[in-house]
């Protein structure tokens, strides 16, 4: 049985983006402040702090899932991955990510990390989604610039989707 | 926001969990997806001083086929039923229900008992458990188990019949057969909890049980006949009506009474459909 008192600082253990890396956490810091302020990555965004923006969504052992809705000490011998491993170590991007560039599916980018880190899950269980699939892990991710429809079209390239989302009997 | 500090438990196994629930009582949290906890500690609408984390709890992962009904563990995500390979087979309306809860990134930590035990009125998962007449797995140290029927279990807004102590274990969803079943709602945004949600069963001459989620505090189920359209949409009046509503900050009494008498005659009719 693991015991935290209320400011007891112990010792994270975690693989972050395939290093093995630790630092402290009390059990009230959240997953979001530890990876960004603990551990310096701070590709994951902040955004709403209670699970209804998406922006800080990273697989925890390839699930995506809410970082502010999950405690540092709940990770503990668990690989978390966030947007700093997409892109090749020289910072070219991977094939997602070259598809939201393609399809000007960013504008500020504040939220981009987190619908990245979705879709890297859900593509991976689902490569040839349908566009009403597609819309419907969107749906937890809010955007303030792009209005949707260009992050659509961007997945709809990487996933080999044709551009009316069902194939098109007329073609 | 981050929410106030607070003890952190992760026990190894149920029984360390009941013990710590005998120890704590009121003052202890369940965490098991924290989809519904967390956010709450977050914004501070409630405060916890101690959590005991069951997420990691092989004892409480299973889901069970017990033959007339299936018994889903407390630390199973609603995602991990969604994809189960027999849900449509055994359980239709959770198949047709799951879609609409949260979202994809929410369902993979968000559990189905957690989602039961927040008892939010307008939640898709309680009202799907009332509706086929389920029952909760309670367990405590001094009381060992005990099963409470839905019906019983959700009192009111965010209000359950678990005692202090008690662990819900497990929720168990009857297998219906050779009925149809259907399920819709009305949300301000797709993944929100529903303004109004409802659910039928039918089975092919027209005997209906009806169950809706926003109208009250708790689910409401209730059988109605289908005769005609015309008095099908004369009874779901009178019953809107009778149930009176309530206000929040999405929808006034009144328009959810009026999603309700649109969306009835609809989810009846797909039940229907489905039973044939």
């Amino acid at each position: 049985m693991r015991r935290l008192k209320r400011d007891q600082k112990v010792r994270v253990a975690l693989t972050l983006n395939g290093r093995k890396l630790s630092a402290e956490a009390e059990p009230r810091m959240l997953l979001t402040d530890f990876i960004r302020h603990a551990l310096g990555a701070t590709g994951t965004h902040v955004g709403c702090e209670h699970g209804v923006c998406g922006s800080c969504t990273v697989l925890i052992d390839g699930v995506a899932q809410r970082a502010c809705l999950t405690l540092a000490v709940q990770t503990e011998g668990r690989d978390v991955r966030t947007v700093e491993s997409l892109a090749a170590p020289d910072g070219t991007l991977n094939a997602l990510q070259a598809a939201f560039r393609n399809n000007h599916a960013l504008q500020c980018g504040f939220c981009t990390p987190g619908i990245l880190m979705s879709f890297t899950d859900f593509l991976a269980r689902n490569p040839h989604p349908t566009e009403a699939e597609i819309r419907d892990v969107l749906s937890g991710h809010l955007c303030r610039c792009t209005g949707y429809a260009n992050i659509v079209e961007a997945i709809k390239e990487v996933a080999g989707v044709g551009a009316s989302g069902a194939p098109d009997p007329s073609s | 926001m981050k929410p106030r500090p607070f003890e952190y438990i992760r026990p190894d196994t149920v029984d360390e969990v009941l013990e710590l629930l005998a120890e704590y009582g009121d003052d202890a949290r369940i965490l098991a997806g924290g989809q519904s906890l967390i956010p709450m500690l977050n914004l501070r609408l409630i405060e916890a001083s101690v959590l005991i984390d069951i997420s990691r709890l092989p004892a409480l992962g299973d889901i069970a086929d017990r033959g007339d009904a299936i018994e889903i563990g407390a630390a199973v995500t609603q995602n991990t039923l969604m994809n189960w390979p027999q849900l449509r087979q055994k359980l239709p309306l959770l198949a047709a229900a799951l879609p609409f809860v949260g979202h994809f990134q929410t369902r993979n930590r968000g559990t189905v008992c957690g989602s039961i035990a927040h008892a939010d009125p307008s939640s898709e998962l309680p009202l799907s458990l009332a509706l086929l007449g389920g029952a909760v797995v309670l367990r405590s140290k001094k009381g060992g188990e005990r099963v409470v029927a839905a019906e019983a279990f959700q009192q009111d807004m965010l209000s359950t019949a678990r005692g202090v102590e008690e662990l819900i274990v497990a929720a168990r969803f009857p297998v219906i057969e050779g009925k149809g079943m259907a399920f819709d709602e009305v949300a301000r945004r797709h993944g929100d909890f529903a303004m109004v949600a409802v659910a039928a069963i039918a089975d092919s001459r027209g005997a209906v049980q009806l169950g809706v989620g926003g109208l009250a505090g708790r689910p409401i189920v209730r059988p109605i006949a289908f005769t005609s359209a015309p008095m099908l949409s004369e009874q779901i009046k009178a019953w809107a009506n009778d149930l009176e509503g309530y206000e929040d900050l999405h929808a006034s009494a009144a328009m959810r009474r009026d999603i309700f008498k649109n969306l009835a005659p609809r989810v009846i009719e797909e039940a229907i459909r489905c039973a044939a």
